[in-house]
């Protein structure tokens, strides 16, 4: 492989994920934006790319963004791919760059959730009417929300979850808030996130019930936030400074993968298969195996998806992770750290920011600038990240050479 | 698909639900492999065949998973038990029903069957039938 084929972040910047009700999503948006620039040492001259993602928004972000940060008229991508957009806009960049299209791209996510209610439930523009006529896909005369099952998010995670148990047992109630408590634990060391406060076990039982096992802290907080990143090759890096040499961090992968049919996948989505296949292909690329990551950041959105995750990333034997999860791996001061940044439970989740925010946190430690929060020595990291229905994201990243 | 409209004063909730004396739920399955889909589809999500024929789903099944919803969209009932029910190798979603929507009595792998209820009559006198699956 030569150097060109190289990939390399080389500045990334996430905001403080929360309530920013002064700042719109192109405020936000510029801000990380900008951050990622400043951070990488470069101007939107130097890029060549931009692709963008906001999902709640109108589609066309990416103009947005460049009236407020600057108007190249470089190509642009609005990008869509629910909870992984933020990681499908950083892969157009990289495809970009590896396509010998141009030498920098930018990468931007960025998501106003603050406030949000339910995601994924109830949406449908049709009401209950007082005559019953059959209508859409399924010949329905009414919502089926709540009807035929549930089509929110806590409660189709919860499934997912409960599934796992079904299949390979050992799972209750007390182990998925168990993992809830990991998360909010670490939380308390990321000034970014959006709750950083510890919960006992307690605390998490006996609050609010979304959908069993899931109570309200073991969701995903929806809030707003935003994260950029910019990608150049490894020519391009060989004649920008020492120092943005020495804080470039490698993508060792970049996987984009949907789901395949599998069965069930028409009444329940397969969030698994497409993460196995994502993982594996990640792995490959890299020529590394779970064996070598120091962290991980998987997409948490409930504490019901990170138990599955554990096993579709490879971090432990295959039906392994309840026994991975109770050796206490996964925790900051455990042999395989998972999700430190506090997860999607508490660091929050602003949908389009999640993909790059999740390398974000993974870079940080590469570059041995995460302060409290650091995992000594890390060089290797994993960054994981889902959208329904369904599109998987995984990037292996690692700490530079020079 | 046939008619959704079997019993006179009567409509499922879904097309895929047959009323009558047997109501049961029925799939399009795909002629090349079996794979079978609730909603209609141009060609097979496994094999890409483009021949379906209509097959009947059996009543009885297996709780694979299940979730309590105790938050929902406005105009949601809760709590309701949402569950995903292996009938004979299909995956069917809907929701477990005549009985506590609580973790004692909801539990992995129990075995259910379909049920129908009223959900209800429109202006017309028309009633909608909606199905769920109980404790077998």
């Amino acid at each position: 492989m030569s150097a060109s084929d190289d990939i390399w972040i080389l500045g990334i910047h996430m905001t403080k994920f929360g309530k920013h009700p002064d700042l719109d999503t192109v405020d936000l948006g510029a801000e990380a934006a900008m951050g990622a620039l400043n951070d990488a040492g470069v101007t939107m001259a130097d890029i060549g790319i931009l692709a963008a993602g906001n999902l709640m928004g109108n589609g066309a972000i990416a103009q947005q963004l460049q009236k407020q940060i600057g108007q190249t008229g470089i190509p642009v991508y609005n990008v869509a791919n629910a909870c992984a957009t933020g990681a499908t806009a950083l892969r157009t960049a990289i495809m970009s760059v590896k396509a010998g299209e141009s030498e920098m791209g930018l990468a931007v996510g960025v998501e106003k959730l603050a406030g949000a209610g339910l995601l994924g439930g109830g949406g449908q523009a049709k009401s209950d009417g007082t005559v019953y006529e059959p209508s859409g896909r399924f010949g329905s005369v009414m919502n089926t929300d709540g009807r035929v099952g549930t089509q929110t998010m806590p409660g189709v995670f919860a499934q997912v979850g409960m599934e796992y148990g079904h299949t390979y047992g050992g799972v209750d109630f007390e182990l998925f808030a168990r993992i809830s408590e990991k998360n909010h634990s670490h939380s308390t060391l990321n000034p970014l996130a959006a709750y950083n406060k510890a919960m006992s076990l307690d605390q998490i039982m006996n609050d609010v019930m979304i959908a069993f096992p899931n109570t309200r802290p073991m969701c995903s907080a929806n809030c707003d936030g935003a994260a950029a990143a910019v990608v150049t090759n490894g020519a391009k890096l060989k004649t920008l400074s020492l120092e943005q040499q020495r804080r470039a961090v490698k993508v060792s992968a970049s996987i984009l993968t949907s789901d395949p049919y599998q069965e069930a996948c028409q009444v329940l989505p397969d969030v698994n298969t497409l993460t196995k296949r994502a993982a594996a292909q990640a792995y490959e690329a890299a020529g590394i195996g779970p064996e070598d990551l120091d962290l991980v950041e998987l997409h948490d959105c409930f504490a019901t998806a990170e138990l599955v995750h554990y096993d579709n990333l490879g971090l432990c034997e295959e039906g392994g992770a309840v026994d991975f999860f109770n050796s206490g791996a996964p925790w900051r001061d455990g042999r395989l750290p998972v999700n430190v940044s506090g997860g999607l439970q508490s660091k929050g989740h602003p949908i389009a920011a999640t993909g790059i925010a999740n390398i974000w946190e993974i870079c940080q430690h590469l570059r041995n600038e995460n302060g409290d929060r650091q995992i000594e020595g890390a060089k290797v990291g994993l960054a994981h990240v889902i959208g329904l229905a369904s599109a998987c994201g995984v990037h292996i990243l690692e700490k530079s050479a020079a | 698909m046939s008619d959704t409209a079997q019993i006179p004063g009567q409509v499922p909730l879904v097309g895929y639900l047959k009323l009558g004396e047997n109501p049961h739920l029925t799939a399009n399955q795909c002629v090349s492999c079996g794979a079978r889909f609730f909603d209609r589809r141009n060609a097979c999500a496994s094999c890409f065949g483009t021949e379906f024929e209509t097959v009947d789903i059996e009543n009885e099944g297996e709780v694979r998973s299940f979730t309590i919803v105790s938050r929902a969209a406005p105009g949601v009932k809760v709590p309701f038990v949402a569950a995903v029910v292996d009938c004979g190798g299909t995956s069917v979603r809907g929701n477990i029903i005549n009985t506590e929507p609580d973790p004692d009595h909801i539990t992995l792998g129990m075995k259910v069957r379909l049920a129908t209820y009223s959900l209800g009559t429109d202006d017309n006198g028309t009633e909608a039938i909606g199905f769920g699956y109980e404790p077998a």
